[in-house]
């Protein structure tokens, strides 16, 4: 018998934001980026800040979904040795904060790992969950039943180019939120929101319950007001990262973290 | 010789193939499912973003192959122009050394110089037929870019073609060959700006691009349905041969051979094998500096089984399942992935897969060249090699007059700067006779 995870999950986050009348803001960050002590202390500081649940990016050598900010930002951890073990202990560090605190990763790596395996290292570092942007439900048959036996979040991704009954599939295969993937390209912040992303959230919600996050290309307060009128979740990685990449330093680094999460927070709060 | 001749007169029956491109969708025992799946291997391990558009490929081109219009014009287009096809050679002096009858199939005589132009026009005219206007590629050492910046030349489409920043300094010749035909050459700096970081680019830009542009990759690898589409436009090479065989010497060959790198020219002359048990199927990886070395590019005999660019195939990764980079002087075989297919026939033991290392194969080339005036690929030359090891054993078996087919995929106008350090041809050089030689040789 498997444990189950009792780290919170992003029911809890929902929870909190719905009790406030606000949508969840869900921070991303590349472990190990700019190195593992750096990008512990930057997920902390991006909690600290207003961000409500983390997602923990397991670098990867083909990042075939990722733009070239997180491209090099993963790169550069990778470089510095950063490898599952690594990544499951800065989860453990993350969720001590008390934020739920996901694992989005490519998929070959959980199965090199055990997926079994993984989910167990999830469990007792008191994670939240995986996001799996290159694993569709069809193919997901072992997380799935790995993820369903612990409790944890099971969060896929639909685009604007997926028909009704595929978005009906895999909103309902997904427990804590489904990621909806708002414009048709990699990640990256983008200086005016999608189009795309209204429509999709609402074919979304007419196939499930379970709360709706938006992803791909916000950067400021104000589009996460935007986003934050319609969908339940506001996901942010690009910019977080810039914030990092940009930094002569890691002090100023930080600073500059802490004040995008905090522009993004009053965001949220506003729903504009 | 009686068995064989019993089994190519029931066999010759069944086959219809043979003029040109010799195309069809088969279904076959050894054909993937309606998924993708090969056995275990193969699928789509994509983003969902990208699901919609290979599912309209799917459809689109399994009506293209059902439609006696399209097929016949693909046909047309690959006789008059492409120069299919290829000539079937029996190679004397090569025979001498293998210690079988070796039959060349010359896909280095086509247009572009390899099969890969077979796999192109295909996709190109599937392109047209689906009403897309832009079509994007990626590329190693830049024969599948050159042969997509000439279909697209051919078909007037706008072409993109993604190729690692270090192939394009190394390969500055074929970029500018693409730019010739009027493609963009984007020279990919990310990850280790080699084959497989074009790859990732290319999807990316298909990710953002999809509604009016196709993707046409390079090999039998990737997600459903590109092993299989890809199949289907290269499996004229066995096609053609196998008829070519029986016609000239009445039975089928005792075994074929080629080169693995994606394996796009190995599943074209495998597939009309596959269904003789007779025939023996091998697969010649590229060895690297050797299997038991970290400097390789065999998958099947020197990796494992892992996800990588949309499929479950045989990779090389880490124990944390990161890729690692491959290794081969040959850039058309230098991947960390393979066709999946390949992966099932060889878990289920129907073709078997042997590594050649670089020296095997640069042996090969000149040894080629000096007895019959043929200058391979280095990808080619891997399979070459392979028929030299394969060749005694053969003769062991069955005789002297065993016949072993092995596809010349590609010719080695390329490779001449490769050739050149390898063997120390520079005019400046001082030697003569530089083939081995121990002063100029780099191998020591």
């Amino acid at each position: 018998m498997s444990a189950v995870t009792t780290g919170r999950t992003m029911a809890d986050a929902f929870a909190t934001a719905h009790a406030e009348d606000r949508a969840v803001l869900l921070g991303f960050l590349p472990a190990g980026f700019p190195d593992v002590e750096t990008s512990v202390r930057a997920m902390t500081a991006m909690v600290e800040a207003g961000v409500d649940a983390i997602e923990v990016g397991l670098p990867y050598t083909d990042p075939v979904l990722d733009g070239p900010v997180i491209q090099a930002a993963a790169q550069q951890a990778l470089d510095g040795g950063c490898r599952t073990a690594e990544v499951l202990q800065i989860v453990q560090e993350v969720a001590a904060t008390g934020a739920p605190t996901l694992v989005m990763t490519y998929w070959n790596p959980v199965l090199a790992h055990g997926v079994e395996r993984f989910a167990d290292g999830l469990v007792a570092g008191g994670g939240a969950g995986l996001i799996t942007p290159d694993l569709t439900p069809d193919h997901g048959a072992d997380w799935i039943a790995a993820a369903d036996e612990r409790g944890l979040d099971k969060v896929f991704l639909v685009a604007p180019s997926s028909t009704d009954a595929r978005v009906a599939t895999t909103a309902q295969a997904c427990r804590g939120f489904v990621y909806a993937a708002a414009v048709m390209g990699v990640t990256g912040a983008r200086t005016t929101t999608s189009s795309l992303a209204g429509p999709l959230v609402a074919r979304t919600r007419a196939a499930t319950d379970t709360p709706v996050g938006v992803g791909l290309g916000v950067s400021n307060g104000d589009q996460a007001a935007e986003v934050a009128s319609y969908a339940d979740a506001v996901i942010v990685g690009s910019a977080f990262v810039r914030c990092l990449l940009d930094a002569p330093d890691t002090e100023s680094g930080l600073a500059a973290l802490r004040d995008t999460a905090a522009d993004l927070a009053e965001g949220v709060r506003r729903r504009a | 010789m009686t068995t064989d001749e019993t089994t190519s007169t029931t066999t010759t029956t069944a086959t219809t193939a043979g003029t040109a491109a010799g195309l069809g969708v088969a279904h076959g025992a050894w054909d993937a499912d309606e998924n993708g799946w090969f056995g275990d291997f193969g699928g789509r391990w994509i983003p969902e973003a990208l699901v919609a558009a290979l599912e309209e490929l799917t459809v689109a081109w399994t009506e293209a192959m059902a439609d006696e219009a399209f097929r016949s014009e693909l046909d047309q287009v690959g006789r008059e122009y492409a120069g299919l096809p290829s000539p079937l050679y029996e190679a004397r002096a090569l025979s001498e050394k293998a210690g079988v009858r070796v039959l060349l199939k010359r896909e280095d005589l086509l247009h572009t110089g390899a099969h890969k132009i077979r796999n192109v026009l295909g996709q190109a005219l599937l392109t047209k037929r689906m009403g897309k206007k832009r079509v994007i590629a990626e590329t190693g050492a830049g024969q599948h870019g050159v042969a997509s910046a000439t279909a697209a030349a051919f078909f007037g489409l706008d072409c993109t073609v993604y190729m690692g920043a270090v192939d394009t300094r190394r390969q500055a010749l074929n970029v500018a060959r693409m730019r010739l035909l009027g493609a963009e050459v984007v020279p990919v700096e990310s990850g280790s700006a080699t084959l497989k970081d074009a790859i990732n680019e290319a999807m990316r830009d298909w990710v953002a691009s999809v509604d009016e542009t196709a993707y046409l990759f390079g090999t039998a690898a990737g997600p459903h349905p590109f092993p299989s589409l890809v199949q289907s436009f290269t499996r004229g090479i066995g096609d053609e041969a196998r008829a070519q065989c029986l016609e000239r010497y009445g039975r089928l060959p005792h075994a074929v051979a080629a080169c693995v790198g994606g394996g796009s020219n190995a599943i074209g002359l495998f597939t009309a094998f596959l269904d003789d048990p007779d025939v023996a199927v091998w697969g010649y990886e590229a060895g690297g500096d050797g299997v038991d070395t970290d400097r390789h590019a065999a998958t099947i005999v020197g990796g494992g089984a892992g996800v990588l660019h949309g499929s479950r195939t045989m990779i090389l990764a880490d124990s944390d399942g990161q890729t690692v980079e491959s290794h081969s002087i040959s850039a058309g075989l230098d991947y960390p992935g393979v066709g999946p297919q390949h992966a099932h026939l060889a878990a289920t033991g129907r073709a078997h897969y042997e590594a050649v290392t670089d020296t095997e194969a640069m042996d090969a080339l000149a040894l080629l060249a000096r007895s019959e005036g043929i200058i391979p690929a280095i990808e080619s030359a891997h399979a070459i090699a392979g028929a030299l090891k394969l060749g005694p054993r053969l003769a062991a078996e069955h005789g002297p007059d065993a016949l072993l087919l092995v596809n010349l995929s590609g010719r080695g106008d390329k490779d001449m700067v490769t050739a050149t350090r390898w063997f120390g041809l520079d005019p400046e050089a001082a030697t003569t006779d530089p083939v081995g030689d121990p002063d100029t040789d780099p191998r020591g």
